[in-house]
């Protein structure tokens, strides 16, 4: 990991680089070398986003090509807030997912991380273990919800004396009980995520900073306080990001187990439902996405934003 | 800090404690999938006894050909990994190493549209796709969708976004004086990039390539919903599907989930460093 730990150095060359003259074939070469890419995602991510945003407005069902398509206006959005029932669920299990990651991963994964940066014998057994489940795909994870929390063959009410006729409970059908069963798996996944990413960020802690703190008799509340807590500020940062992100990509999990229906509703498989479906609705499914596109554009851009704009040059 | 002796028993205990939480779900998978099912039925799920044998196994892997979905697997995954790569690093390369006016904008373009959900291009994404067309050879459908050209496309589109973000930051730490030197030398900028710079990011290139062979392979979502035809789904899709079809009991559904872990099980017991370094990477900069 020594990679992570050079921070890139400030080249006093950039006014040369301003006024260098390229030939023209370096020129070319330059273009297409960052061109290509360039293309691709803007025709493969940002077309399609904008596009989610503009078919929101319109009433189509994807048949008879693009004239069958009428005008809408905020029709999709009036029967998204009011009369659609799977809306309401779905907006409340993402924002528990949310409200879920940010108080139990995230704390927790930065407790594990200080705990195991200390000289602490296994530290990297325990790391490897707390991170194993972060290499399996979500759609794995899913699967192992269904073992660990099928009703009858589960570990969880087999431990618990649960699997019985009389007493079963039903932590997969239960409409109330099967959010927290799958959210109980992601914070599994989501906790080694954090923890390494912190971990990381502990490693730039200066560490004669926190000799000091001890030699001047801080405990260890206020040594992280004041010395472990405001070196971590950049991890922080992308912590909250990538919480926020995971939980609005929410979607792998409760696809394996009920597609995203019968309380497992999220906002991905309402979209995912509306073009998949027997109905497809696109306009109506674009809807949908505009919603988690605008929630999410919200943290991304301007987290990219100051991430790029103080030292990204070169 | 805390030194003494109690405080670090203390924590030993914790620590072993979370840590044999972590692994339950694994290891119960794992011991669940050497049980045939006959046995589990008659003892239950938690209980010791009965036989232990790789019948689930070789059940799974026979009875579900689960040796074509790695195979579609490996036809995904492997072309979309280096082109992706490729195509990062040349985009590095110009936004690192030049100072262009738009390489700030095309930076956020890229970091950005990594991190989208994918939920929310689905839509017009998937239109897009039934309408492009493709020769037959490439694809079954006639179009992008249902195509392993298609999925391999949406994998580079997404995933090179990430890696021009991690690439680029790299690159900036190489000095600037070695461009110059051989620009004096008369090389042209690919041959800068081809010659000098790539050949030093090998280290960040093998921390991605873990960590994008991981994701690649670990897709769930694009593979659902771009590709129809089961028999071309990969194996982390395809899982879906059999279970029910195949996968009747949680014995062979357990014995299934680890076969199919199993590339990325490697990565964790092999590569876990440039796996990790590939995360904290993309994060050490913010």
């Amino acid at each position: 990991m020594a990679t992570t730990t050079l921070s890139p150095p400030r080249p006093a060359t950039r006014a040369r680089n301003r006024l260098r003259r390229y030939t023209l074939r370096d020129r070319a070469a330059l273009t297409l070398m960052a061109g290509t890419p360039l293309l691709l995602s803007l025709a493969f991510v940002w077309l399609p986003a904008l596009a989610t945003v503009a078919l929101s407005f319109v009433n189509w069902t994807g048949i008879g090509g693009l004239t069958a398509m009428k005008p809408a206006g905020l029709e999709n959005y009036r029967i998204i807030f009011t009369i659609y029932p799977q809306f309401p669920p779905a907006i409340e299990h993402n924002l528990l997912w949310l409200a879920v990651f940010f108080a139990l991963p995230a704390p927790f994964g930065l407790y594990l991380a200080v705990q195991l940066n200390k000289q602490i014998r296994g530290s990297r057994i325990y790391q490897s273990i707390l991170f194993l489940p972060v290499v399996l795909s979500l759609a794995l994870v899913g699967f192992m919800t269904e073992l660990v929390f099928s009703p009858t063959e589960g570990l969880v009410n087999n431990l618990t004396g649960h699997a019985g006729q009389n007493n079963l409970i039903d932590w997969l059908g239960n409409p109330r009980l099967n959010i927290w069963a799958v959210l109980t798996m992601a914070c599994w996944r989501q906790t080694g995520y954090v923890m390494i990413l912190f971990l990381a960020g502990l490693k730039s802690v200066d560490p004669s900073l926190q000799e000091a703190a001890s030699l001047d008799g801080a405990n260890e509340l206020q040594a992280f306080r004041h010395v472990i807590w405001p070196a971590l500020r950049p991890i922080n940062i992308v912590v909250v990001v990538i919480t926020v992100i995971e939980s609005l990509r929410a979607f792998d999990i409760v696809y394996i187990i009920n597609q995203g229906t019968n309380g497992l509703e999220l906002l991905s498989t309402l979209i995912t439902a509306n073009i998949i479906g027997e109905t497809s609705r696109i306009g109506f499914g674009s809807a949908l996405a505009t919603i988690l596109l605008v929630i999410s554009l919200a943290f991304v851009l301007p987290y990219v934003y100051t991430t790029f704009r103080k030292d990204t040059r070169p | 800090m805390t030194n003494t002796r109690p405080a670090r028993v203390l924590l030993q205990t914790f620590l072993i404690t979370t840590s044999l939480i972590w692994l339950a779900p694994v290891l119960y998978a794992l011991y669940t999938s050497l049980r045939p099912y006959a046995d589990t039925a008659k003892h239950g799920y938690v209980s010791l006894g009965g036989h232990f044998n790789l019948g689930n196994y070789t059940t799974a892997w026979n009875e579900a050909d689960l040796p074509l979905y790695f195979k579609n697997s490996a036809i995904i995954t492997i072309p979309a990994l280096l082109i992706t790569l490729w195509l990062a690093s040349m985009a590095a390369f110009v936004l690192a190493r030049h100072s262009f006016k738009l390489n700030l904008l095309m930076l956020m373009i890229f970091t950005a549209g990594n991190l989208l959900p994918q939920q929310a291009i689905i839509t017009p994404l998937y239109k897009l796709y039934i309408t492009i067309p493709l020769p037959a050879a490439l694809s079954d459908s006639g179009h992008l969708d249902d195509s392993f050209t298609g999925l391999i496309l949406i994998h580079i589109a997404f995933q090179t976004g990430f890696c021009v973000f991690v690439l680029s930051n790299f690159m900036r730490t190489i000095p600037a004086e070695i461009n110059e030197a051989a620009r004096v030398d008369g090389a042209s900028e690919w041959r800068q990039y081809w010659q000098v710079i790539l050949p030093l990011c090998r280290p960040a290139l093998a921390a991605l390539a873990t960590l994008e062979f991981t994701w690649i392979y670990n897709d769930f979502f694009w593979a659902t919903v771009l590709m129809q035809t089961g028999a071309n789904r990969p194996i982390t899709a395809a899982l879906n599907n059999l279970t029910g079809q195949f996968f009747t009991d949680n014995n062979l559904i357990a014995a299934a989930s680890m076969i199919v872990a199993i590339p990325t099980l490697i990565v964790f017991f092999a590569l876990q460093r440039q796996f990790v370094s590939g995360l904290t990477l993309g994060a050490s900069k913010g």
